[in-house]
């Protein structure tokens, strides 16, 4: 996962932290911000291939920013994290161009599979517009 | 058996039927017998009048032509002629020839010596100077007497008129038989009880009426006024009822009355009012039958409405009491999830620090790690339960697809049967052919039948039996699955509650309370319904319906 930068935006104080850590740990890298307007701005700024994107946030919730950082930035990957039991916010994102959706309380592997997987398909959409990174 | 609001109204519903059809049975019964009294009576009383005035014309008659006879005799006969005995005999033989009206003649001077006579009495030399009547026939030329018994002992009255010739005056007088005249007046006694006698001015009788009193005693009544015209009226007299017609005679100051015992000539009238009666009484029965029939049939639909809006209301309560609870229990689940999260990964974060090797090393490395693995499970335990919770709150459309109930069951029956064969659990089915396939959402239906199914085998926990039909109910277009078991049963406290969620009978960490609570949900979202009747001892059965859907 050489370049593979991750963004992770979470409201929730040490949730944020733990999975940063946890990410980093497995040679990932990974940043964390708590709102969705941090998240946009820092994107503007960095390069992240993967967004992982909680739901429910104070401020701007996670659908919006989704649909704003799509539309600022197409090629990036989102996965959703959904407190939801239900699948409708999951599906919802999707229907925004989400990569993916997954449960909270989740299981890292499980996630790190999906930021994989995202991953993957963001080089071949780069690749497939003749793009590569930033 | 009724309850007493209802009973009350079924009085009411009574009540009013009784009134308002009652009082239109009363008046019209009352109406009609009243018009019928009213003519029959004046038809009675004309008919009386008429019979009165008849006869009283007849008397009359009688009586006219008797002092004509006398008066033409008088006159074209002279004194000195009828004093000779066997002259007078000879008359009096012609007028009995033509006539039995008179039983004697005689012939009377001005100082009252009776004369000359003929008749079957020795009546001639007695003189009449001092007699009432000879006053009379002096002062007025005709005079007719009341009835009295006189010299000779016997009932009867006299007719005289008087001449004058020349310078004086004499009177011829007759005797009429009262038999006679008894007669004639008793000819109008017509009916059964019809009377007819005559009175004086004194009320003394001057014939002898039928049924109570005799000649020539006082007659309790009527009165005696002196009327021209004829008199008809009820009276009460003697105990009884009577009608009475009264007419006074031109001739003489007589009063013929005519009585008529009402119970003979009303009978028709007291037969009308009988039936009257009758037709009240009849009506009153069918309209008591028929107000009690109306009010039971009202109160039976109204029952009958009151039970289903019961049951509307109470499914209706369920429904909200889901709907509550479903928020209820998404926004615990949602806080308790995130610091859930937390939990887990934090645990993660322990768990990749143990990997590194200086804490490995510690003695109680061992311990660090199981009690991480512990709290790790129990995450995911807790995950699972508010995963459920969430699923039970959850408002997704389910699905529609053409859907066989029959290869559901089918299905849902493989998963349990490993389970239920190691615990002797033997699941009967009898499934219905003719089930048509609906639109519905398979998934769903089969966690409905997996947690019923489920709930079975757990109830009946070692041998017994499960039994399975489906029948489809074309009048209402449903699918009707039963679910038997011949477990334990659930008590009545249970039964209330049992599709509340949370509500468990199952040991703590077995269940989650959530199942026939989702199954609720589920089968409602899909139009059926969901029912449970058990008898403890005897175990359970849930029914399930589903609407039968085309495309």
């Amino acid at each position: 996962m050489e370049n593979l930068r991750v963004l992770v935006v979470d409201d929730e104080a040490d949730f944020l932290e733990t999975i940063v850590m946890r990410l980093q740990r497995r040679k990932i890298d990974a940043s964390g911000v708590d709102d969705g307007k941090k998240a946009l701005e820092i994107v503007e700024n960095e390069r992240f291939d993967v967004v992982v994107l909680d739901v429910l946030m104070p401020g701007m919730d996670g659908i919006e920013t989704l649909k704003l950082l799509k539309k600022r930035k197409p090629f990036i990957e989102v996965i959703i994290l959904t407190g939801h039991g239900s699948v409708e916010s999951g599906l919802q994102g999707m229907q925004f161009g989400a990569f993916d959706y997954i449960m909270k309380p989740a299981d890292l592997d499980e996630l790190l599979e999906k930021i994989q997987q995202a991953y993957e398909r963001k080089r071949i959409h780069e690749e497939k517009h003749g793009l590569s990174g930033e | 058996m009724l309850e007493k609001g209802y009973r009350k109204l079924r009085w009411k519903i009574i009540a009013y039927t009784f009134c308002f059809s009652l009082i239109p049975l009363f008046v019209l019964g009352f109406t009609f017998y009243h018009q019928f009294r009213e003519s029959y009576t004046a038809k009675i009383m004309q008919n009386l009048r008429t019979l009165a005035e008849n006869r009283r014309n007849a008397i009359d008659l009688f009586l006219d032509e008797r002092v004509s006879q006398l008066t033409t005799l008088a006159y074209t006969q002279s004194y000195s002629q009828l004093q000779g005995e066997q002259y007078l005999e000879k008359v009096f033989t012609l007028m009995q020839m033509r006539s039995k009206s008179f039983i004697d003649l005689g012939i009377i001077d001005q100082d009252g010596n009776h004369v000359a006579y003929s008749g079957p009495y020795q009546l001639k030399g007695l003189n009449y100077r001092n007699e009432e009547w000879f006053h009379e026939v002096m002062l007025r030329g005709v005079y007719i007497s009341d009835v009295f018994l006189g010299f000779r002992k016997f009932p009867h009255f006299i007719m005289a008129v008087m001449r004058r010739e020349g310078d004086r005056n004499w009177i011829l007088r007759a005797t009429i038989d009262t038999k006679i005249f008894d007669a004639l007046v008793k000819e109008a006694q017509v009916g059964e009880k019809t009377d007819a006698f005559v009175i004086n001015k004194e009320n003394i009788l001057q014939t002898t009426p039928r049924f109570s009193g005799s000649l020539l005693s006082k007659a309790p009544y009527p009165k005696y006024s002196p009327s021209s015209s004829t008199r008809v009226e009820e009276l009460k007299a003697n105990g009884g009822q009577r009608l009475l017609a009264t007419t006074s005679f031109k001739n003489k100051e007589w009063l013929l009355v005519v009585q008529e015992d009402p119970t003979v000539v009303l009978l028709p009238l007291f037969h009308a009012r009988h039936m009257v009666i009758l037709l009240v009484i009849v009506g009153i029965l069918l309209i008591t039958a028929g107000a009690v029939l109306i009010a039971r049939a009202m109160l039976q639909q109204l029952i009958q409405a009151d039970r289903e809006k019961a049951m509307l209301d109470a499914s209706l309560m369920q429904s909200s009491k889901m709907a509550a609870l479903g928020k209820m229990a998404a926004g615990i689940a949602h806080e308790v999830n995130n610091p859930l999260a937390v939990i887990k990964e934090k645990v993660g974060w322990v768990k990749d620090l143990l990997v590194e090797e200086d804490i490995a090393k510690s003695k109680n490395f061992k311990e660090f790690q199981d009690a991480m693995t512990k709290i790790e499970n129990h995450v995911e335990r807790a995950k699972k339960v508010i995963h459920r919770l969430l699923g039970f709150a959850r408002r997704m459309e389910p699905v529609e697809e053409k859907v066989d109930i029959n290869k559901i069951l089918s299905e849902t029956i493989g998963f349990l049967e490993n389970d239920a064969r190691y615990k002797n659990i033997e699941i009967k089915t009898n499934f219905s052919e003719k089930l048509p396939k609906t639109i519905s959402d398979s998934s769903q239906i089969q966690q409905v039948f997996l947690n019923i199914l489920n709930n079975a085998v757990d109830a009946i926990g070692k041998d017994g039996e499960i039994q399975i039909s489906t029948n489809c109910v074309l009048k209402d277009k449903e699918i009707v699955v039963c679910i038997s078991d011949n477990g334990p049963g659930i008590p009545n406290e249970v039964l209330q509650r049992i599709f509340d969620p949370f509500f468990t009978t199952k040991e703590v960490g077995r269940g989650t309370g959530l199942g026939l609570a989702i199954s609720y949900s589920i089968v409602e979202k899909l139009g059926g319904r969901i029912m449970v009747a058990s008898e403890v001892g005897k175990g359970a059965t849930f029914t399930v319906s589903f609407p039968v859907r085309g495309e």
